[in-house]
Order: structure tokens, then C-alpha cells, then sequence
């Protein structure tokens, strides 16, 4: 805070929306590039999950573990398919 | 598989670092510029990110030598990155530029400056990179042709500056030159300081691009090894290389 209140005051008043419509532009440039990659990361989070159920099932399916009445249907693979992949 | 997101968490550090600091020294350290004054702030950010775009064109361009040289699909992959990137940071550095050029020229843009147009002109005709790559429907021709148009196009970014540095009218200013660049001290530092936060962004976004989609392939593999070829759908027509 020391810094900043000896600082000179910066003069805003002609050229500053100028200047601050192109400190802007780089900061939305780079908020729109994390924006974007946080939906592939949850597109990719999703499809993971995806995965890891279809991974469960097929073990299920493998190995099936006998039940009260001694046996069970098997399960089913997902057949849902992710062409983001 | 190559790991891209291998100390990524302390690039990122340092690029953060590095940025606030340089907007600091832009902001409360850098002197004013006589002719122009506060306008001038704008020349931190739209030159760096113009350099760093230039440089990514080139840089695509080396990696698709390398990819035509030893038919690695990988080094496809990095180029279509780096030319993805720097066309991102060159639209950055083309609207900082036109709205300098407001504030300064008085104009968005000015046809008869050859700098602003030649930028334009190698903007425009990376622009067609994507479009080019998704028009040809065969991955690996995809690549091919690809990797030839990248080094064409990379061979034509320092051409055309050197072009331009020759051309003998012009209204926009040259700030570095062989003669050892014409900003005072505390300019440049906050000018190279600048320079080097841009350029970490670069690399940083690079590698966090190609992390992203070194794990979409990699995922797409293991689900491809779960449920077997049939059940998975191929994948739509894209202008990203495919391994």
C-alpha cells in the first residue's frame, strides 16, 4: 500500500479508456481461452466418469458374485458413446 | 505418451508472476512518453503480444519441419498448437494495435501503413489454417499438407517483416533496431520484462493445450481398449490432428 501511495497518479482522463480497452482485450483474451478449456475439462471429466462405470460394469460382468438365489443377469456395458473423444 | 503437463504448475507460477510484475512496472515505473503520453502504456502489451504471435508462426513452422522430416504425428500435433496459439495472441496484438492507432492516429486502421497491412496479411492467411486442415477429410494427408503449409507460411513470416523493414514509408514507429534499440532505460526493462511475460503465456497456454489434448487421445485409447473398436464411434471430421 506504501508503494502504491507514493506512487504518481496515473492520468486517466484522456487517454485512459484507450489504454484500458487494451488491458482489457488481453485479459478477456485469456479469460475466454480458460473459459473454453474449463468446458473440455469437464466435457472430459464426465466422459472419465463415464469410464470408470463402464469399467465397474465390465468387472461386474466378469466376475459376478452369486446371490441369494444363486446367480444374477448380468450387467449390461453402457453403450452410451462420447464422439468428443 | 509424452506427458505435457510435467511442471506445469510451476510455469504457471512464474508466468503469473512475471506478468504482475511487468504490469506494475508499466503502470508505476515506466516514464511517460514525451510525444504521446499515457496512450503510450498500450505499446507494453501490443508489441510483446505481436512478437510472440510472429514467433509461435515461426515455431509452428519448425515443428512441421520436424513432423515432414521424421513422420512423428506428434510433432503435427505441436505445430497445429503452436499456429492455434499464436493466432489467438495475433488477434490480441491486432485489436491492442487498432485501438492505439485510435487513440494515436485517430483512426482504427490505416490501409496505406504497411506494417498494420502485411500484419494483416499474415494474420489472414493463418486464418485459413483450420479450414484447410478440415477441408481434407484423410488424417494423414490432413497432416501432410498441413505441415507443408505451416513451413510455406513460416518461411513468409520473416520475409514479410524484413519486406516491411525495408519499405521506406511508414508512419508507424520503429522501436527496436540493429542499432541497439531506441528506449531509455526503465522503457526497455518494463518492455522486455513485458516481452518475457507474454512469451511464459505462450508456453504456458502451448502446454496446457497440448495436455488437454494429449489426455482426450490418451482417454479415447483406453476406452477404445475397454469397449473394443466397434462400440466406440469414430471420430467426427476435425481440424485437429488425430494420432
Amino acid at each position: 500500500m506504501t508503494v502504491l501511495g507514493v506512487a504518481p497518479a496515473l492520468p486517466l482522463h484522456a487517454a485512459g479508456k484507450y489504454v484500458a480497452g487494451a488491458y482489457v482485450v488481453f485479459v478477456l483474451v485469456i479469460l475466454i481461452y480458460v473459459a473454453i478449456m474449463a468446458i473440455r475439462l469437464g466435457r472430459m471429466e464426465r466422459a472419465l466418469v463415464e469410464l470408470n462405470r463402464d469399467l465397474a460394469q465390465r468387472d461386474a460382468v466378469a466376475d459376478p458374485e452369486p446371490g441369494p438365489d444363486g446367480g444374477r443377469e448380468p450387467a449390461q456395458l453402457s453403450t452410451a458413446r462420447d464422439s468428443s473423444l | 505418451m509424452p506427458t505435457y503437463g510435467k511442471r506445469l504448475r510451476g510455469l504457471s507460477i512464474i508466468t503469473l508472476t512475471t506478468l504482475v510484475a511487468a504490469l506494475a512496472l508499466v503502470f508505476f515505473y515506466a516514464p511517460l512518453d514525451a510525444n504521446q503520453g499515457f496512450i503510450q502504456k498500450i505499446f507494453y502489451i501490443h508489441v510483446p503480444l505481436a512478437i510472440v504471435s510472429l514467433c509461435g508462426f515461426v515455431f509452428g513452422g519448425i515443428l512441421a519441419v520436424m513432423h515432414l522430416r521424421t513422420g512423428d504425428r506428434r510433432y503435427d500435433m505441436r505445430a497445429y498448437v503452436a499456429i492455434h496459439m499464436a493466432l489467438i495472441f495475433g488477434v490480441g496484438g491486432l485489436i491492442t494495435g487498432s485501438i492505439w492507432a485510435k487513440a494515436s492516429w485517430g483512426h482504427w486502421w490505416v490501409w496505406n501503413e504497411p506494417t498494420l497491412v502485411s500484419y494483416l496479411i499474415v494474420l489472414l492467411m493463418y486464418a485459413t489454417y483450420m479450414p484447410f486442415r478440415f477441408s481434407i477429410e484423410d488424417p494423414e494427408r490432413q497432416s501432410r499438407y498441413a505441415s507443408v503449409f505451416a513451413i510455406v507460411a513460416g518461411a513468409f513470416v520473416p520475409l514479410n517483416f524484413l519486406a516491411v523493414r525495408l519499405a521506406q514509408q511508414y508512419v508507424h514507429p520503429r522501436v527496436l533496431t540493429l542499432a541497439g534499440g531506441n528506449l531509455p532505460g526503465p522503457m526497455a526493462l518494463t518492455f522486455y520484462l513485458s516481452l518475457l511475460g507474454v512469451a511464459l503465456l505462450y508456453v504456458t497456454l502451448w502446454k496446457y493445450e497440448m495436455a488437454a489434448k494429449n489426455a482426450r487421445i490418451q482417454m479415447r485409447a483406453l476406452r477404445r481398449r475397454l469397449l473394443g473398436d466397434d462400440d466406440i464411434r469414430p471420430p467426427q471430421r476435425t481440424a485437429a490432428p488425430s494420432l
